[in-house]
């Protein structure tokens, strides 16, 4: 009888003093996703009015490649295809932390006011000509601005939702209200700014990889790296607070410190993520999401979820290069091609009866 | 107090001069009470009494404002949190697991407190874990999900979790709320079962005559104060019933068990409402 319950808990992996839950399908399905996400940012880098085959893409980036390709690739774009990669991994983890937190799947960092507050600054810098906005526009740059902007409306939720602990549909509400003041403002920025600045903030605003050099790219590459150091060292205690604050507590786990590291975490990864490529739509939303249904895990899968956004993201990139004969803003394309796959998710999950 | 004298051990969890509260509202003020050792203790009052916010207290889940809640001889104000867990096993009310979640999954994370970032899961774990299924009989269901269980079954994991921590020291709130009359008793006998394996449990509960037949130990509450204490036998009068709760009753030898009964009097549908005790019948409240 023990050994029989005993087949049915997990199996452990250990090696040495490391052990872990040997989850094979969770594993497998991970990997799938790294392998297709490189791929796919392989594929992205040789796209283009020189384009350049996969095999040499690879070689170049392990560094055995031909000097033309090493400069194309190296200095023109791998830029844009690590950005791609980056936000989209970015915006995968946030919204895995904060559905997580939330307890609910809409929690993405879209709906918390995160997106519309850095893109409120953004637009405010970009329409506003001359005094405080030429100012803080020269001195932080456009891209850090946006950070702090999305930072700012991030804690100003989280705090509005506080009241004796953290409830997850309050934190919602509270992030769509504030959304909803924060788009009434870019809004009327928009309205009543210039036409030429209008076209320039609405590029932005739609969310785009387009023209990203090194110096954008190497700022959000290194606040997402060290983030996600920071996440991944916090992720063994965040586990416990899918199953609600009493719970955690009884396992052990200061629940209020661990979720706020954990959700400041997530706010500065969706603002890197917005302020290196604009409120790219529906990645933060749907990523964890399909991962939690690809690996048939219970609960957002945090590396799962960061690949899938990855891939969306630069699946995306390249579909928006490719389809059209003019090139669209990837914001568009993350829409089009994430809305119908997570409906596809589900009406599958359906068929399957559960 | 009346501890030493009806055979349990020294308490292990006590709490001295404790006032707990939301905000600005007291719900609970100065309440001293001592948990004893190895028998099953029952928190019972009318709604709104404190007896959760006793429990979570008792649990470390509350911060008292003033005076402590000792754990072996230690302020658990003091103690890391994971000490304490390690210590304390909780079951809070109503606890939902994510959906899709499996039964050995979910009684798995029982074993958080004993794990590191590092060590997530060792031979040890599988084993404690194989043996809380067993223990609370859901071994059969060890790869069902959760959310497709019935509500007594569900019960049953959550205990089966809390059991996986290890600790000898249970507290539940409330572990038979939602559940019919027939899962309350199965959850009950498995709380017994429990305290038969040595483990000391506190539970709130709603319903009195549950209360009575499956604790050693009343602690009646009303108005974020100890009314009474001891056991059931010794505890419950129909004075206490009308004290604590308002409520007019009988108390009678219960036909099955060695506790006593209560059956109250209401307005209506009452056949015979003279009580022959001379203990409540006179006045109409």
């Amino acid at each position: 009888m023990s050994t029989d319950v005993k087949a049915k808990v997990a199996p452990g992996v250990r090696a040495g003093r490391v052990s872990f839950v040997w989850r094979p399908w969770l594993a497998l399905v991970t990997l799938a996703l790294a392998a297709a996400a490189f791929l796919v940012f392989c594929l992205s880098i040789g796209i283009g009015d020189f384009p350049i085959p996969l095999p040499r893409v690879i070689a170049t980036l392990l560094g055995r490649g031909e000097r033309v390709d090493a400069f194309v690739i190296m200095d023109l774009r791998l830029p844009r295809a690590l950005a791609g990669l980056v936000v989209g991994v970015a915006l995968g983890v946030a919204g895995a932390i904060t559905q997580s937190v939330a307890r609910n799947p809409l929690a993405s960092p879209d709906v918390l006011g995160i997106t519309a507050g850095a893109s409120a600054v953004a637009v405010f810098l970009v329409t506003v000509t001359g005094g405080l906005a030429a100012t803080i526009a020269g001195t932080v740059g456009l891209s850090a601005a946006a950070l702090a902007g999305g930072l700012g409306t991030g804690l100003l939720v989280y705090f509005l939702a506080w009241r004796r602990g953290l409830d997850g549909l309050r934190l919602i509400l509270i992030g769509i209200a504030v959304s909803a003041v924060m788009h009434a403002i870019t809004t009327w920025l928009l309205v009543t700014a210039d036409i030429r600045d209008v076209a320039r903030a609405q590029a932005w605003l739609v969310g785009s990889l387009d023209g990203r050099s090194w110096d954008e790219v190497r700022v959000a590459l290194g606040c997402s790296a060290v983030l996600l150091v920071v996440v991944a060292a916090g992720a063994f205690q965040f586990r416990p607070l899918h199953f609600g604050d009493d719970i955690a507590a009884g396992l052990g786990v200061r629940f209020a410190w661990v979720r706020a590291v954990m959700l400041l975490c997530a706010v500065l990864l969706a603002g890197a993520a917005v302020s290196a490529a604009g409120p790219v739509p529906f990645v933060a939303l749907v990523a964890p999401q399909a991962a939690m249904r690809l690996a048939r895990y219970p609960t957002p899968p945090l590396v799962a979820s960061g690949l899938v956004g990855a891939l969306l993201l630069t699946g995306s990139d390249v579909v928006a290069r490719t389809a059209l004969p003019v090139t669209l803003p990837v914001g568009v394309v993350t829409a089009a091609i994430g809305g119908p796959f997570l409906v596809y998710l589900l009406v599958r999950a359906n068929l399957r009866g559960r | 107090m009346d501890l030493a004298d009806a055979g349990h051990g020294p308490g292990r969890l006590a709490a001295r001069g404790v006032s707990v509260g939301y905000g600005d509202r007291t719900v609970i003020d100065g309440l001293d009470v001592t948990i004893p050792s190895g028998v099953v203790t029952a928190i019972i009052g009318p709604n709104g009494c404190g007896k959760s916010t006793l429990l979570r207290t008792l649990a470390r889940l509350l911060r008292p404002s003033t005076g402590t809640v000792v754990l072996d001889g230690e302020d658990i104000g003091s103690l890391k949190t994971r000490e304490v867990a390690r210590k304390l096993g909780l079951l809070p009310q109503a606890p939902v697991a994510p959906e899709g979640l499996t039964v050995a999954d979910l009684v798995a994370r029982g074993r958080h407190p004993h794990q590191s970032w590092l060590r997530q899961w060792s031979s040890d774990d599988a084993a404690v874990v194989a043996r809380a299924l067993a223990m609370t009989g859901v071994s059969d269901l060890a790869d069902r999900p959760v959310d497709a269980l019935s509500g007594g079954q569900r019960q049953r994991v959550w205990i089966s979790m809390t059991l996986a921590q290890g600790t000898d020291l249970l507290l539940l709130d409330e572990p038979t709320t939602y559940l019919d009359l027939a899962h309350a008793i199965d959850v009950l006998d498995l709380v017994d079962d429990l305290h038969e394996a040595g483990r000391t449990v506190v539970m709130v509960l709603h319903d009195l005559n549950l209360a009575a037949r499956y604790s050693d130990h009343l602690v009646v509450m009303r108005a974020g104060a100890i009314l009474a204490q001891g056991h059931p036998r010794d505890v419950i009068t129909a004075e206490l019933l009308r004290d604590a709760f308002g409520l007019r009753a009988r108390v009678i030898p219960d036909p099955v068990g060695d506790r006593p009964l209560i059956v109250p009097i209401g307005r209506t549908h009452v056949v015979a409402p003279s009580d022959r005790d001379g203990n409540s019948g006179q006045d109409q409240r």
